[in-house]
């Protein structure tokens, strides 16, 4: 067995205790601590399976931006005491049995391909060239299943819609009451002024390559997010009213502009979401500077919270 | 000279990954978070600092090897900061707050 192949089957193993401790451990916040670790392990799974955009979502989204939902989610449920609260056997057996019918599907569908395995790489990468896109994901997610993404954005906003609509009557259009210290913290102020510049540089690169490299708007978005999270629970800047119009305007930027472009394709390329030849890929990196600058905004209000306070006048 | 650049590789991976398993076995054995917070420090800086230094004689272009160095110098940045909050948290509140 070569090296490769002894590391692989380690992370596999490590993955799976992770995953297990994640259901296992007693208390939410533990939980989502191993959940937190089980995305950076799944996201270098990925990478051993070469799909780098794939484990760059993974790392920004499914451990980093999920966790701290569910981190929030924690510190929100603190007063009920989620922890001892126990659920019933009944509902814990469809849970288990629901998720053994899952996985049963998906070692169905791994250990008993059909012959032969259907796949549409070639096609793309012999579409691709002319786009001008370099990254067959970025063509993908753009050029053949670009209502896919733009449905995929949408849906973002409807999430963010559903965390607003938490909030009480005198709160509504007011600020979301992110806050994790009660006092400032130095070490994390430091952090807050040093770290910002580095990432919102790196946030707007990733969306940049994501033409040609892996990368793109969702893990530059995140990235960005991440940065003004930092700056708003450092307690330098406070979350934004919920009401404000520049919030509104820069949530739907993106998805407009997706949707303007995608009708301007029935005028000028015959068919919805189709790019004029010639102008793909100015086209759709405009589009992904505009959705990462949505999802940034979208993904920072999603962890904010709902509004708490009415708005300051 | 690759010779003498696959040696020194060798010499700095291992080391940092002796401090990698010292790390862990400070992490799992010292009595408090304090001590273990002080393990992983160790890790982090001394650790993953040794495995960029070997690693960058097998660097093909300059350019990777300034990004290898930049990655360790934001895992420093984000290992000193979180250390300082635990160590914080842990004198405000006692090692269960």
């Amino acid at each position: 067995m070569s090296i490769a192949s002894v590391f692989d089957v380690a992370l596999v193993a490590l993955i799976l205790t992770i995953g297990a401790s994640a259901i296992l451990v007693r208390t939410a916040f533990a939980a989502v601590v191993m959940f937190v670790v089980y995305g950076l392990l799944l996201s270098m799974a990925w990478v051993r399976l070469h799909a780098v955009d794939v484990a760059l979502t993974e790392a920004a989204i499914g451990g980093g931006m999920t966790g701290l939902l569910l981190l929030g989610a924690v510190a929100r449920s603190r007063s009920v005491n989620v922890d001892s609260v126990r659920v019933g056997y009944p509902l814990r057996l469809a849970a288990g049995a629901l998720c053994a019918l899952v996985a049963a599907g998906l070692a169905v569908a791994i250990f008993y391909p059909p012959a032969p395995v259907p796949t549409l790489a070639p096609m793309v990468m012999e579409n691709l060239p002319p786009s001008g896109l370099g990254n067959p994901v970025a063509g993908v997610l753009f050029v053949f299943r670009a209502l896919d993404t733009l449905l995929e954005k949408v849906v973002l906003l409807l999430a963010l819609l559903g965390v607003w609509s938490l909030a009480p009557d005198h709160a509504w259009g007011g600020t979301p009451g992110l806050q994790v210290y009660a006092r400032p913290d130095p070490t994390l102020i430091f952090l807050a002024q040093l770290l910002p510049p580095v990432g919102i540089v790196f946030g707007i690169y990733m969306c940049w390559v994501g033409a040609k490299d892996p990368g793109g708007a969702f893990q530059g978005g995140t990235v960005l997010a991440a940065m003004w999270l930092l700056v708003i629970v450092a307690g330098l800047q406070k979350a934004p009213a919920i009401g404000r119009l520049w919030l509104r305007v820069l949530l739907v930027t993106g998805p407009v502009l997706f949707l303007a472009i995608g009708l301007a394709g029935w005028v000028f390329a015959d068919a919805f979401l189709a790019y004029p030849a010639g102008y793909a890929k100015p086209l759709i990196v405009a589009v992904e500077a505009a959705l990462t600058l949505s999802i940034a905004v979208a993904l920072g209000m999603l962890a904010a919270g709902p509004p708490v306070r009415a708005q300051q006048q | 000279m690759s010779l003498v650049m696959d040696i020194l590789t060798i010499c700095a991976v291992s080391a940092g990954a002796l401090f990698f398993l010292a790390g862990t076995v400070g992490l799992l054995r010292f009595p408090d978070t304090l001590t273990r917070l002080h393990a992983l420090t160790k890790v982090d800086n001394l650790g993953l600092g040794l495995i960029v230094l070997g690693l960058l004689p097998q660097t093909s272009s300059v350019l990777f090897a300034v990004k290898l160095v930049f990655v360790w110098l934001l895992v420093q940045l984000s290992g000193a900061v979180v250390t300082q909050l635990i160590a914080g948290a842990v004198r405000h509140h006692g090692a269960d707050g």
